[in-house]
């Protein structure tokens, strides 16, 4: 299988009443109350060299994403990031995962179909291509896209961006949306016919049968861990089975937040705050940012309504050995992390891309170092044999990268 | 006795149901962000008129996902023609609440000769950086009768949102819920995210004698923004209504039903 680290680029030093004091973390958030651009400069510049540590100490990718307005996570142009991981990645077996820049939110979005063509060249073809709806907070609240309109402009500009990148000649796209009458990509990717597409969902119906129509990796960025996701990530399996399509692990990816020590009681110790942190104050918003009436179509509406996908559960009053136990998070020693992750994600999900968050909340950088190193060296190894006795083709994946096995590099890592 | 038919526009696209109720000449009514309930207000002003309520594209049960046949203002405008005249409506009395009167509006400026006279009940459309309009579709869902009304306990306001008691069967809660959001999504095409869509550039064609009609307590539209309608339509007159938030017509159903009256005798 592959693994693959995953950062937010989180604000790391929110003040400890934090979520008692301010209404959300997310498109609300004062600025100059709670930043200054120095020290997230810092932040940003942690954040690069602990995705490229990840990428020498052998992971076999590195990911990041789009937020807007955000104290817990903000790039609001990963591409930014991405380009600097490329270049610093040249001449390794890293695929660069971009999860993504955001469809909707790029306008025209052939913007985006750019800038990957342009990580793709750079980095001799080790692109995944995450192209993401966005959140309702991103696209909706920072970004004024009308909820009704955000997935039928998603899919015509992901319509827009596969045809970008693979038509020979200049065409002239006339959609509802976008109106283009040159369209001619320069450059193209490297890949071909395109950089594989991974397309991360929240659990709508919808989104399912557009990842199985379209033959994308569909992934679930989940920060409930697996046992919650085990009823929605059957439901897409299912939709693949009805289908009439094989089920190849690496048709999904699933994010799982994992912390690392030599025991599982050193884990409790070092990681209990930064995993309490990111709960209780990085995903502090009001229940009604993630639905505006019309993001969700009429028919997984009814669906949700229904049978609710997530469970009305109040994380702020949980603590780190429930997020622990619930398997919000995966901790412990590297047995017990190998063992659960096993079994819980990758089993119990049946999942062939896996992601990995490593830098949690208020995590420092040197812990954060460590929580990698540790999963690199005891954790990965035993992880990495999934799947290869079932003879799968992970055409998710980098062709030129599939059969890669990233060495750990010699300078830098393990203490 | 309440009369239904769904009337199909937009090359047969596009499907809306509408209630009738009345006789005597012709008033159409625009419903608000919340979907059409027919209310006493309505049954008032059947005593005088042929009521005629039509949901907007996307409410009509059954035909949720007409509303993606509309791009913009222009189109949704165009489908009221069209539904007026399969009405064999060939000019009628206007009345629209909170998003309804910004159609309203919209329908008076792009046809005088067919609006004998405009009512707007706390109208939306215009926007003020100093005092915004709070926007329904991000406020909390258990706390949005509270922006709304004036009384969210009221008969009246459970009515309008759909709010059942606890009795009712889950099935009931999750469609009244279902419609209520859809309605919102359906509506907020024409809104988000902000409610201004340029009637300020189209209202000065607006002839048609204009009453505006504000809760004195709404929340969601402050009553200033009658300003905003009374400077731009000349002679429009306002009234303001004691004991109402942002749907007058919905707590106070007889005063504003004689006021209403009043104004179109």
């Amino acid at each position: 299988m592959k693994i693959s680290m995953f950062h937010l680029m989180p604000h790391r030093e929110l003040p400890p009443d934090f979520e008692k004091r301010y209404d959300s973390v997310w498109v609300t958030p004062p600025w100059h109350e709670l930043a200054d651009a120095r020290r997230v400069g810092q932040y940003y510049n942690w954040t690069l060299d602990e995705l490229l540590y990840a990428a020498r100490a052998g992971f076999d990718g590195v990911c990041t994403n789009e937020h807007h307005q955000n104290a817990y996570g903000f790039m609001p142009s990963p591409n930014i990031m991405g380009a600097v991981l490329s270049k610093l990645t040249n001449g390794s077996n890293v695929a660069i995962v971009q999860m993504g820049a955001t469809l909707p939110t790029s306008n025209p979005p052939i913007r985006v179909a750019e800038e990957y063509a342009m990580l793709d060249c750079i980095s001799g073809g080790r692109l995944v291509a995450g192209l993401p709806l966005g959140s309702p907070m991103d696209v909706n609240f920072c970004y004024g896209i009308t909820p009704l309109e955000h997935r039928e402009r998603y899919r015509e500009a992901f319509a827009l961006t596969l045809k970008a990148w693979q038509a020979r000649e200049t065409f002239a796209w006339n959609g509802r949306y976008f109106q283009l009458a040159h369209v001619n990509l320069w450059p193209r990717p490297i890949q071909q016919p395109h950089p594989p597409v991974w397309v991360p969902g929240s659990g709508s119906i919808s989104t399912f049968d557009f990842a199985v129509d379209n033959e994308v990796c569909y992934c679930f960025l989940s920060y409930s861990g697996a046992k919650a996701a085990k009823s929605m990530m059957d439901g897409y399996w299912k939709v693949v089975a009805d289908k009439g399509r094989e089920p190849n692990p690496y048709r999904a990816g699933f994010l799982q937040l994992v912390v690392v020590a030599e025991t599982d009681a050193q884990a409790e110790e070092k990681y209990a705050r930064h995993v309490e942190y990111f709960y209780h104050k990085c995903l502090h918003w009001p229940v009604q940012f993630m639905s505006p009436p019309g993001n969700q179509d009429y028919r997984s509406m009814v669906a949700s309504v229904a049978n609710p996908v997530r469970r009305a559960e109040d994380a702020k009053k949980l603590r780190y050995r429930d997020f622990v136990e619930k398997g919000y998070v995966i901790a412990g020693s590297p047995a017990t992390v190998r063992d659960r992750l096993k079994e819980e994600v990758v089993k119990g999900l049946h999942v062939g891309n896996l992601m990995v968050l490593l830098q949690i909340g208020s995590m420092p950088h040197e812990l954060t170092l460590e929580n990698i190193d540790l999963f690199a060296r005891k954790v990965l190894p035993a992880l990495r044999g999934e799947w290869n006795d079932e003879g799968w083709v992970n055409q998710w994946w980098p062709e030129r990268l599939r059969e890669a096995v990233p060495q750990p590099a010699t300078a830098g890592v393990g203490a | 006795m309440t009369r239904e038919q769904t009337v199909t526009v937009w090359q047969d696209k596009v499907r809306m149901r509408v209630l009738s109720e009345g006789a005597g000449p012709a008033l159409v009514f625009f419903h608000g962000p919340w979907g059409l309930t027919w209310d006493p207000f309505l049954t008032e002003l059947a005593q005088a008129f042929t009521v005629h309520a039509p949901e907007h594209p996307g409410t009509t049960p059954g035909a949720p996902d007409d509303i993606y046949h509309l791009d913009g203002l222009w189109d949704l405008v165009l489908c009221y023609d069209e539904l007026l005249t399969a009405l064999k409506i060939d000019a009628a009395v206007l009345v629209g609440h909170s998003f309804g009167g910004m159609v309203a509006c919209e329908m008076a400026a792009a046809y005088p000769r067919r609006t004998r006279k405009l009512v707007l009940l706390d109208p939306i459309g215009f926007w003020r950086d100093s005092e915004r309009v709070v926007n329904w579709m991000t406020v909390n869902p258990a706390e949005l009768p509270a922006w709304v009304f004036r009384d969210p306990s009221s008969e009246a306001a459970k009515r309008m949102l759909g709010i059942l008691d606890a009795a009712s069967p889950p099935e009931a809660a999750a469609a009244a819920r279902v419609r209520l959001m859809w309605a919102m999504g359906a509506t907020g095409k024409f809104t988000w995210p902000i409610p201004d869509k340029g009637l300020k550039k189209r209202i000065h064609r607006v002839s048609a004698p204009t009453l505006l009609v504000w809760g004195k307590e709404d929340r969601l539209v402050p009553p200033v923004y009658a300003d905003e309608f009374a400077r731009r339509i000349p002679g429009a007159r306002v009234q303001t209504v004691e004991g109402a938030g942002h749907a007058p017509h919905v707590e106070q159903p007889e005063r504003v039903a004689r006021m209403v009256r009043e104004f179109l005798a």
